[in-house]
C-alpha cells in the first residue's frame, strides 16, 4: 500500500485517482500508523515552502518521515513542492528543508533571461540522465506537465535524474537511494505520468 | 524559431472548453463515438486521449444551489482525466475555490466577481498560489478602437480598459489570463491578434487566446504573431470541424512547439 502523506497542501485526490486507475492501492493519510505500515510513501504538495515545512514540523510528520525514509529506507516519491521539501534549503521563505538530498530550491533566475514568464507552466520535455527505474519504458525525452516558480539546484550532481529547459537548463528530477523527486506532475502528465507511477509502485 | 528552441521549449497549449449546465455539456456535440455526448466526463476524457493539453469546464448555470452539483462533477472529472483542468463559473470566494480544488480541480477561473472585488484575486493567490488562479476577461473592441472589459458573460459593459484590468489583476496575483474577444467569438474568422499580442508582451503571466478559432492556420497565427501561450476553442472541437491530433500535427509541421 502506498501512503500519500497529507500535510495539508496539494491536490491529493488527483494522485490517488491515478493510482486507482492503475489498480494500485493508495491512501491519503496523516495517520502515523498507516504511514508506518505503508510499503511506499508519496509526498505531494502545491503551495508555499515555508508553510509546507511548518506543517511537517507542527504535525510531527518530519520526525516520522526521517525515520521511515532515512533509517528504514522506505521508497518515497516527492512531487513538486513535496520534492522541493526534500532539499536542504529554499529561497521561498528562506527556510531549511528536510535535507535528504544535497540541493537547494531556488527561484527561476528571470533576470538572466529577459521576458521569461514565471511560473513555468505547461508541458516541457525532459531529458533523462540516469538509470532511474522510474524512467522504465519511457521514451528518451518524454513530456511532462510543470507548474512551478522555484526549481532544484543540485549540490550532489550525481543525484540529478533528469533536466528540462525553460529559459535555461534546470534539474527537474532527482534520485538518491530510496528517495525520488520530480518537479513535474506525473498525475497530470497523461500516459507518461501514469507510467512513472506504475514504475514507482513496482519498486 | 531555432531548432533548439523548437525542441527544448515549452509547448504551446491547445485547450478545449466545455460549457456545463446542470452537470451536462451544452452547445451539443456530434461525436458519434461517445455513448453520451452530453456527459462532460466522457467528452473530456476523449479530448485528453486525443492530445488536448488542458481542459476548461465552464459552469454557465453556477447558481448557489447548483454549487454542490459542480463540486461533485469536478470530483468525477478528476477521477477520469489525467491532464490539468480549470473550472470556472460563478466563483466568488475562497470557500468556493477550496471546495473545487479539494475535489480535484487544478485551477479555477474568476471573472465578474473578481472585477467587482479585485481583492478576491489576492485572497486566492495567498491561499492557493497564483498558479491556480486564472483571470477570465471578456473584452470587446469599441468604435474608439479601445478594448473594454465586459461582465456577466458579456452582457454588461464597463468603462475599464482590458489592458488596465489585466495589469492590475496580475499585480494582485492572477497567474494566467484567459482572454476572450467578443468581437471574434463565434465568427470562426480567427483570433483577436492585436489585444492578444498586447497582453502577451505586457504581462509576466501566460495568456490564453479565446474566441474566433475556426481554421488550423488561425492557431498558427495566434501563436506565432500574437505570441499566445495557449489557445482555447469549443465548438470547432465539439463538432469535429478540427480534430485535435490533426491540429497538433499541423502546428508541428509549421514549427510551433506542441506536445504530440
Amino acid at each position: 500500500m502506498i501512503a500519500i502523506v497529507n500535510y495539508g497542501l496539494g491536490n491529493l485526490t488527483s494522485i490517488q485517482n491515478m493510482f486507482k486507475r492503475l489498480g494500485i492501492e493508495a491512501v491519503i493519510t496523516s495517520d502515523f500508523e498507516t504511514i508506518k505500515a505503508a510499503s511506499k510513501l508519496l509526498l505531494p504538495g502545491v503551495g508555499h515552502f515555508k508553510k509546507g515545512m511548518d506543517n511537517l514540523k507542527g504535525s510531527g510528520l518530519q520526525d516520522l518521515l526521517n525515520e521511515e525514509v532515512l533509517v528504514k529506507k522506505k521508497p518515497i516519491l516527492g512531487i513538486c513542492l513535496g520534492a522541493q521539501l526534500m532539499t536542504s534549503h529554499s529561497e521561498e521563505g528562506d527556510v531549511d528543508g528536510l535535507n535528504w538530498v544535497s540541493a537547494d530550491t531556488i527561484r527561476f533566475r528571470t533576470e538572466s533571461v529577459p521576458g521569461l514568464k514565471v511560473p513555468h507552466m505547461g508541458w516541457s520535455d525532459i531529458s533523462t540522465k540516469d538509470q532511474n527505474p522510474l524512467w522504465n519504458a519511457l521514451p528518451a525525452e518524454p513530456r511532462f506537465y510543470h507548474v512551478h516558480t522555484f526549481h532544484f539546484k543540485m549540490k550532489d550532481q550525481a543525484a540529478t535524474s533528469a533536466t528540462a529547459h525553460y529559459g535555461y537548463y534546470f534539474v527537474c528530477a532527482f534520485h538518491k537511494d530510496n528517495i525520488y523527486g520530480t518537479q513535474f506532475h506525473p498525475e497530470k502528465s497523461h500516459k507518461f505520468g501514469m507510467k512513472v507511477f506504475e514504475n514507482f509502485a513496482k519498486l | 524559431m531555432s531548432e533548439q528552441v523548437m525542441k527544448r521549449g515549452l509547448t504551446k497549449r491547445i485547450i478545449p472548453c466545455l460549457d456545463i449546465k446542470d452537470g451536462r455539456t451544452v452547445k451539443g456535440t456530434n461525436f458519434v463515438d461517445l455513448r453520451d455526448a452530453g456527459d462532460p466526463v466522457e467528452l473530456g476524457a476523449l479530448y485528453a486521449a486525443q492530445g488536448a493539453d488542458e481542459l476548461v469546464f465552464l459552469d454557465i448555470t453556477a447558481t448557489v444551489e447548483k454549487r454542490k452539483t459542480l463540486a461533485e462533477l469536478v470530483n468525477k472529472i478528476s477521477h477520469h482525466i489525467n491532464i490539468p483542468f480549470t473550472v470556472g463559473g460563478g466563483i466568488s470566494s475562497v470557500e468556493n475555490v477550496k471546495e473545487l480544488l479539494g475535489n480535484g480541480a487544478d485551477k479555477i477561473s474568476v471573472n465578474t466577481a473578481a472585477f467587482n472585488r479585485p481583492q478576491l484575486i489576492a485572497e486566492l493567490e495567498k491561499e492557493f498560489g497564483s498558479q491556480c488562479v486564472v483571470l477570465a476577461i471578456d473584452t470587446k473592441k469599441e468604435e474608439d478602437g479601445e478594448w473594454y472589459v465586459y461582465l456577466h458573460g458579456g452582457r454588461t459593459k464597463t468603462n475599464t480598459k482590458c489592458v488596465d484590468w489585466a495589469k492590475q489583476a496580475v499585480g494582485l496575483g492572477a497567474g494566467e489570463i484567459l482572454l476572450t474577444s467578443m468581437n471574434h467569438d463565434g465568427t470562426k474568422a480567427g483570433f483577436a491578434l492585436d489585444i492578444t499580442k498586447t497582453l502577451s508582451e505586457l504581462l509576466s503571466v501566460p495568456v490564453i487566446a479565446s474566441g474566433g478559432g475556426g481554421k488550423m492556420e488561425h492557431f498558427e497565427t495566434v501563436f506565432n504573431e500574437a505570441q499566445a501561450d495557449a489557445a482555447l476553442a469549443a465548438s470547432i472541437f465539439h463538432f469535429k470541424e478540427i480534430a485535435i491530433p490533426d491540429l497538433k500535427r499541423y502546428l508541428y509541421e509549421h514549427q510551433i512547439p506542441v506536445r504530440i
